[in-house]
């Protein structure tokens, strides 16, 4: 009976091999058709390290180091693996109390918890020798090695900009950026970011179940390397800048200066500033938030780019060259002025006293109101045109091919764009066609609804001093290597006004320094030129405005300055224009007085605000 | 004697040379488990890879000890050898020591001996011996008890020691008790109850007894409709649907929390990958990540990082898989059914029917465990810690299983002369 039952082998035989092909079956399942367990023991192991670049420097036009890195720590947290932690010691390393520390670790666990964060930002060195010694007792906290962005000089803080890490909305639309990154936000920072950046490099260890190192993920095959940023070349002039700056402490205002045959930002000021060295590494926010709760000084408004003012009589050398272009105004012009201009309802622009009547260089030396409303009529009223809309948009159009009215397109974020009116906004204020020259006739002055900004005004100057044509300006004149241009700012832009109608303009403004309005700002031996202007301001005192260029032919600089609040044009602006084209093209200021006086007036708080005694008159414009 | 002169003669080598190979390997994926960079030779004592080479050279004098002794000496001393077992399996309880729960060690030296490996040996040849008699018969019900009772008492005592997996192990008993003429029921009841069981703890329990009507109604229009049949289908039917409503109870009252939670890693309702889920995650990460031809031999980065708990002992398979990929294990597999396959083929050649019901002992044993363990590892079983025979890691259960090995290869050398 036992022998009858061998078939039973097979039976037994069959079940072996059922389970044995089960268990190929399961295999090939496993192995073959799905991918999650691969990817799933790549996440297990392997640990992408990101190797940040040292950002680029950056470096004034004569070669000095404005912009540098130092070596600082930021410290990461991968909070799964942080069990066991010396809570109170690592809070007392780093300075935060428990609280802050419950905090940060529900903040990075929420971004991931099997992902790194950052834990505290930009340890510097020292407090770095202290926390590296003790990281042994911190598991699941390494550090990182980034770098810190140092000023030499506290300068130019808005030009310069600054850095932070990157936001949520930008890592979700630029892959190239993950949490922790740094991103540039503002100036230089941010739009070269791409150049200054570098390129992030990768190293992926191998780790084993208590994240322990065991070295590089297939002798580094998959690693690469980081590659430093490249290097910036400004066109600023450091000893310029540091000058405008101090010049400038104590006002509100700015100075703009252009090297015109280049179209390069010699310095690019703006009063309050702050220091740069501020917004640098984890003191940021909190300084941060000091600085724009300030809404006093407003230190974080670069007034240089993003303030328009009426450009007041400075605006007279814009009416003086399209009424040439227009055919209405010739060097021979005279008008009389009766002490102002009437409107003819009872109104008047007043002008001051002075001898009349005036030719052209006569009325730009002077300012004479009178003179560039009939100026301003004549370009509007002029018959060659169908109607005054036809007329005036004409006008704004070659008002606009002086880079006024829209953003030059400077190479430091946040300009505005100005205000030249459109038509259609004097259609919407009168009606539609129900304006003419003499509702508008204040833009003849630069007053009214007109905006135009401090960077805008140096270029009118540098397009004027190269008769006609200006390159957009920018700061960053070379990428990498001193001699390799930016090639952004290659492009001359020319006026729509004819070449040959300048140099009767650039007569008249030489006149208004050798012996006009701003003649209380003449230096010797250097034949420059210049305008002043008064923006009449209706929440307190007129800002005091002024642009110039030097020398006379082949201008090395063209310059503007406006000092809020303080008055006429030859008052604050024009002293202030000279000293900075002293000081660029002398490089030492031989006339310390002068300087001293500026320096010290504190505008803001009406302290040594007195004028020159015994030598001050200065004359309207 | 004159037989043993020839006994190297006379041994089936494919056995002999299938035993080696599945050694080699086994220690070779112990060496790559544990493997460090600091300890590379692979003979370094203070490693498991050195200790488990002391392990293979022992049992190689072990079976070559067990084949030039006494020819008669095993089914001779059968019930000796059980009863010595199940002694030790007893004293374990009280003087053993305790490892990760379980109370099953001898701790000597600085070995620890686990007698639980070795009753499973000592069940087979007891086994063998009590049905391998001449005058035994499986339907007589006392004497079908008797040989329950052989399988149950060391279960038991293992049980005890709180060592439920190796107490699972001797239900594969049944493979042999089916040889010797139990009726097929019993087998399809075993295949039946765990199907019937995960079904229960996923589908509706009244769903589930509703089909099992259907299927009893459809079986009773197939029947005769003889009396006993109708007797007979009813039985299954109250027995199989007991058994569904008794499974939830089963599982949430009598099992220990950690069982449950196995059980529900494995239906999927548990899927914690970092508490009770986490060992069958991280196994099947291994596997699976192995591919087709495997990260190569000490390239398992699952497994040389100590990602897989127990990976040199209870999840040695996750180093095959991962390091050799799906040839490799496909390969192991192989082994082991070829193993298994011509033990069952040797059984079937012996005159002697002690030798033959030992044979499906020693393929039944190690069927159970090649099922259990890489079921286990590939996620498909419940994790029930019992070691992969030759590739696990320990002495205890490499000797063991060596010895089982060999004294069925001393019998079937010896086929001729032993009746």
């Amino acid at each position: 009976m036992e022998r009858a039952l061998a078939y039973r082998r097979l039976i037994i035989i069959g079940i072996f091999l059922t389970v044995g092909l089960i268990f190929v079956f399961r295999l090939f399942y496993v192995q073959i058709l799905v991918d999650k367990y691969i990817l799933s023991a790549n996440n297990n192991v392997l640990r992408y390290i990101t190797q940040y670049p040292a950002r680029g420097l950056i470096y004034d036009r004569n070669g000095k180091l404005l912009v540098y890195n130092e070596a600082a720590y930021d410290l990461m947290v991968i909070p799964r693996q942080a069990r066991n932690v010396d809570t109170m010691e690592l809070c007392r390393l780093i300075g935060i109390d428990k609280d802050e520390f419950i905090r940060r670790m529900e903040k990075a666990r929420n971004y991931s918890p099997y992902r790194q964060s950052i834990f505290e930002s930009q340890i510097t060195r020292e407090n770095y020798g202290f926390l590296e010694e003790k990281l042994f007792r911190f598991p699941g906290f390494f550090v990182q090695s980034r770098t810190l962005r140092k000023y030499t000089y506290s300068i130019a803080a808005h030009t310069f900009g600054y850095i932070g890490e990157a936001g949520p909305d930008v890592i979700e639309s630029d892959p190239y950026y993950k949490s922790g990154d740094y991103i540039g936000i503002n100036g230089i920072e941010k739009s070269y970011e791409d150049i200054l950046r570098g390129e992030k490099g990768l190293k992926i260890r191998v780790v084993d179940v208590l994240n322990r190192d065991k070295g590089s993920f297939q002798d580094g095959k998959y690693d690469t390397l980081a590659y430093a940023g490249t290097d910036l070349y400004s066109s600023m002039d450091e000893d310029l800048q540091e000058y405008g700056e101090k010049l400038m402490a104590g006002k509100k205002g700015s100075i703009v200066a252009i090297e015109p045959s280049t179209g390069e930002i010699l310095c690019l000021v703006t009063s309050p500033s702050y220091d740069p060295n501020l917004l640098v590494g984890n003191i940021r926010k909190k300084n941060y938030r000091s600085l724009v709760i300030d809404t006093v000084y407003m230190p974080l408004f670069n007034r240089a780019l993003m303030a328009m003012y009426p450009p007041g009589s400075t605006f007279k050398l814009v009416d003086a060259l399209v009424g040439q272009q227009e055919g209405v105004l010739f060097p021979t012009t005279t008008y009389s002025c009766p002490g102002g201009f009437s409107l003819g309802n009872g109104k008047m622009v007043g002008c001051h006293s002075h001898p009349s009547p005036l030719n052209l260089i006569g009325a730009i030396q002077i300012s004479c109101n009178t003179y560039f409303c009939r100026v301003f009529r004549s370009i509007i009223d002029n018959t060659v045109y169908t109607s005054t809309r036809q007329a005036y948009e004409k006008w704004r159009k070659e008002v606009m091919s002086f880079g006024l009215g829209k953003k030059l397109g400077l190479d430091v974020p946040g300009e505005v764009n100005g205000n030249i009116p459109t038509p259609a906004y004097y259609d919407k204020y009168h009606g539609k066609d129900r304006w003419h020259s003499m509702t508008i006739i204040s833009l003849g002055i630069g007053q009214g609804e007109i905006g135009i900004t401090p960077l805008q005004l140096a270029n009118l100057a540098a397009t004027i001093s190269n008769r006609g044509w200006y390159y957009v300006p920018h700061i960053i004149r070379a990428l990498g290597k001193k001699d390799s241009l930016n090639p952004g700012f290659r492009e001359k832009k020319v006026t729509a006004v004819n070449t040959a109608y300048f140099d009767i303009v650039v007569e008249g403004m030489a006149d208004v320094v050798s012996e006009g309005t701003a003649r209380a700002s003449k230096i010797d031996s250097i034949d420059f030129c210049g305008k002043t202007g008064t923006a009449q301001n209706p929440h307190g005192k007129n800002h005091s405005i002024f642009i110039a260029f030097a020398p006379k032919l082949n201008s090395k600089i063209a310059i503007s300055v406006v000092v809020e609040n303080a008055g006429y044009g030859a008052e604050w602006a024009a002293p202030v224009a000279s000293l900075m084209i002293e000081k660029y093209i002398r490089r030492t200021v031989k006339r310390k007085e002068l300087e001293e006086r500026i320096m010290n007036a504190d505008l803001i708080h009406g302290i040594n605000v007195k004028n020159e005694s015994g030598k001050g008159h200065f004359l309207p414009d | 004697m004159k037989a043993e002169k020839g006994i190297f003669y006379r041994i089936d080598w494919v056995m002999v040379i299938l035993y080696l190979a599945l050694v080699l390997m086994g220690w070779l994926n112990i060496y790559a488990a544990v493997y460090n960079d600091s300890h590379q030779h692979i003979t370094d004592m203070h490693q498991k890879y050195g200790k488990q080479m002391i392990f293979i050279l022992a049992s190689l004098v072990l079976a070559v000890t067990i084949i030039i002794i006494e020819p008669k000496f095993f089914s001779q001393f059968s019930y000796f050898i059980y009863g010595f077992f199940l002694a030790m399996l007893i004293v374990v309880i009280f003087a053993g020591r305790e490892i990760a729960g379980s109370k099953s060690w001898f701790a000597i030296g600085g070995f620890g001996i686990q007698p639980a490996e070795f009753a499973k040996m000592a069940t087979a040849l007891a086994l063998a011996k009590f049905l391998g008699s001449l005058d035994r018969n499986i339907k007589n019900p006392r004497q079908l008890a008797t040989a329950v009772l052989i399988i149950i008492l060391p279960a038991l005592c293992i049980l005890l020691e709180h060592d439920t997996g190796s107490a699972l192990v001797f239900i594969c008993f049944v493979l042999v008790l089916y040889r010797a003429g139990l009726t097929g029921y019993v087998l399809l009841a075993l295949i039946a109850m765990p199907v019937l069981g995960v079904l229960a703890l996923i589908v509706n329990k009244f769903v589930l007894i509703a089909a099992l009507f259907v299927v009893s109604v459809l079986l009773y229009l197939r029947s005769q409709r003889r009396f006993r049949q109708i007797l007979i289908i009813l039985a299954i039917f109250l027995a199989s649907s007991g058994f569904v409503l008794s499974v939830h109870y089963t599982v949430n009252h009598i099992l220990e929390p950690h069982q449950r939670q196995r059980i529900n890693v494995l239906l999927g309702s548990n899927t914690d990958l970092k508490g009770a889920g986490y060992n069958v995650n991280q196994s099947l990460i291994a596997i699976g990540s192995g591919r087709f031809w495997g990260k190569g031999f000490l390239q398992g980065t699952q497994t040389k990082y100590n990602f897989v708990p127990e990976q040199s002992t209870d999840f040695i398979f996750c180093t095959v898989g991962e390091e050799h990929g799906f040839a490799g294990s496909f390969i192991v597999i192989t082994l082991f059914l070829l193993l298994m396959i011509r033990i069952v083929l040797n059984a079937e050649r012996q005159r002697s029917k002690f030798s033959r019901l030992y044979g499906y002992g020693v393929a039944s044993l190690f069927f159970i465990h090649f099922s259990i363990n890489i079921g286990m590892a590939l996620g498909l079983l419940p994790v029930i810690g019992i070691p992969l025979p030759f590739f696990s890691y320990g002495g205890s259960s490499l000797w063991a299983f060596t010895i089982l090995l060999f004294i069925f290869i001393k019998q079937d050398a010896l086929r001729y002369e032993l009746v």
